[in-house]
């Protein structure tokens, strides 16, 4: 236990350093070298891409038993720097163009992403907290990055406020969490809730509720509903390569934490929290499919989309079992690649020089520009569920596992928030093709911009074709999660 | 004399921890209210932390709440940095005025 094991941790040591490095390369530079720190910020992900995938399939405790490298959070982790690494190459047109252009903002990403893997891996409630709390002011300084603009200031000052609300949240259901456990590490937890099971004694209720106030601050990181109500105005409000960053890695990481703290240290308490996953993955699908209708703006569009999708993910989780876990591994894999395709095709909607930002003016598109409008309608029928589109798969896999687990209920109202969902996903299609079009989007649209629409559609086109590796990959990942 | 136990600590901590929600939404005038709150929350799940870690006579409560209270200092200086860049761009810090996005 008390064994450092600092070569498990050499991913998460390496971007630190590299963090620091780039801060200090940003501050002798300028402002001029920001396109300098931000590529090598991307070479940092990728180093770190490389190191955590060439450790793939380790299990073992650092730091003294606070930090652990699985599968399960290998995987996660591979797929938060990938978010985090096409986030930024997409965002270098638009703070350059936009003068938001300083090179704190690659750095802040970075220390971000280090926050995601730290919290990936937390086998405690300590660095738990401590990786949630880096990741989480690093994005409420990014999200008021553009500190000329009134809407930027204000989606970074609501994230701020809510953010700090539901870690305090978290923060009192890890201290009664402590008080009636006596111990904050997650196998320490493990073994005492197995013990309380084995022996037929019901849990503590200080136990109880220190897990109910702990999931509700996890639900506000993952705005599940009824703690989504920051989402819509951070996302519409916050600099559109910003969104598109918030709206990937940091719901994996949270993801991957909501799931590890469930599984790990209380997975025999499943009857306690279950009903708490299910009614919020319910609520959230809901509300995911309904309130996107009325939306004309897309950032907020996507915003009520991500909702949802996080109520499908969630499904996984209510049903508590291996299968369930590997639904939401494959889910999220596909989710990552579906909202980084469509979020830069929204950061390709500019008119005459300024950004766009309305459904409206997506009218159309088939005829200015068939190879976007292509693009954008692969991912909206895949975020619909349509087979045989990748989506579909995700949604395949975690109701699969939910009728398994019993919870037909929450799989056929999945099934049926998905088609009132497939509404306004559709809506977005009929615009591009059957509307006159309106003013068409600037061109170039740049290289970058063209590979990462390129090889998201390529991805979510063809997933079906790598389905047995990725089954395989997440069947291995869930598996490390439940072997304790 | 009253014996002031644990249930006592939990009490007042869970009292302080209420009224910084309470004070979070309900306030209607000013952020700075609200950033007063969240430090309020913040302090009553320290509270909850050394009145266990004495309780149970274990050290990790002790070194949480050391965690918490650095992290606290950090979050009130960049959640500061924020209401002053929003200052200058709407001259108002009043929650009502927080209202250009809705929905």
């Amino acid at each position: 236990m008390s064994e450092l094991n600092l070569t498990a941790a050499l991913p998460e040591i390496f971007l630190a350093v590299a963090g620091m490095l780039l801060l200090m390369l940003g501050v002798f530079r300028g402002n001029g070298g920001t396109r300098l720190v931000l590529w090598l910020t991307v070479g940092s992900f990728a180093v770190a891409f490389l190191m955590v995938a060439g450790m793939m399939g380790r299990n073992e405790l650092a730091m003294g038993g606070l930090f652990v490298a699985d599968a399960f959070g290998d995987f996660m982790k591979l797929l938060a720097l990938l978010g985090s690494a096409t986030a930024l190459i997409m965002s270098i047109r638009f703070i350059e163009r936009e003068d938001m252009a300083r090179f704190e903002y690659p750095v802040l990403i970075l220390f971000a992403t280090l926050g995601m893997m730290l919290m990936i891996s937390a086998n405690d409630m300590l660095s738990l907290y401590v990786g949630l709390e880096l990741q989480s002011l690093s994005l409420y300084v990014v999200a008021a990055f553009r500190r000329d603009h009134l809407r930027s200031s204000e989606a970074g000052l609501k994230y701020f406020v809510l953010g700090a609300l539901s870690s305090g949240m978290l923060l009192y259901g890890m201290s009664m969490i402590y008080g009636f456990a006596g111990t904050t590490s997650f196998d320490g937890l493990a073994a005492l809730t197995a013990a309380k099971v084995a022996a037929g004694e019901a849990p503590a209720i200080g136990l109880i509720v220190g897990i109910v106030f702990l999931s509700a601050g996890l639900a506000f990181k993952i705005s599940a509903v009824p703690f989504h109500m920051w989402t819509p105005d951070v996302y519409e409000g916050a600099p559109t390569p910003v969104t598109a960053f918030f709206a990937t890695a940091p719901k994996i990481a949270a993801m991957a934490l909501i799931i590890r703290v469930m599984i790990e240290p209380f997975g025999d308490m499943l009857a306690q929290w279950q009903q708490i996953i299910w009614f919020i993955s319910l609520a959230s699908m809901v509300l995911g499919a309904l309130a996107a209708i009325y939306q004309t703006n897309i950032k907020r569009l996507m915003a009520y989309s991500s909702i949802g999708h996080i109520g499908y993910a969630l499904v996984g989780l209510a049903a508590g079992t291996e299968e369930g876990v590997q639904g939401i591994l494959i889910y999220l894999t596909i989710y990552i690649f579906m909202n980084l395709g469509t979020f830069a095709c929204i950061l390709c909607m500019r008119q005459k020089d300024v950004m766009v930002e309305n459904i409206e003016d997506l009218k159309g598109l088939s005829k200015t520009n068939p190879l976007m409008a292509f693009a954008l309608a692969a991912f909206m029928f895949s975020m619909a569920g349509i087979p045989p589109l990748a989506g579909f798969f995700g949604k395949l896999y975690v109701f699969l596992a939910a009728i398994e687990a019993g919870l037909y209920f929450l799989a056929v109202f999945g099934v049926l928030a998905s088609v009132v969902g497939a509404f306004y996903y559709l809506r977005i299609v009929k615009l591009m093709y059957f509307d006159e079009p309106a003013e068409s989007f600037d061109r170039p649209i740049g290289r970058e911009m063209s590979l990462i629409l390129t090889g998201t559609t390529v991805v979510i086109l063809l997933l079906f074709l790598v389905l047995g590796p990725l089954h395989d990959g997440t069947a291995l990942a869930a598996a490390s999660l439940f072997e304790g | 004399m009253l014996e002031i136990g644990l249930g006592h600590y939990l009490t007042v901590a869970a009292i302080l921890f209420t009224l910084g929600i309470f004070g979070i939404f309900l306030n209607r005038k000013n952020v700075i209210i609200i950033l007063m709150s969240i430090e309020l929350m913040l302090l009553a799940v320290n509270i909850n932390l050394v009145a266990f870690s004495t309780h149970l006579q274990d050290l990790v409560g002790q070194i949480f709440a050391m965690f918490v209270l650095t992290v606290a200092a950090a979050e009130a200086a960049i959640g500061l940095a924020i209401l002053v860049v929003y200052f200058r761009n709407r001259g108002s810090i009043e929650v009502e005025d927080i209202n250009m996005m809705k929905g």
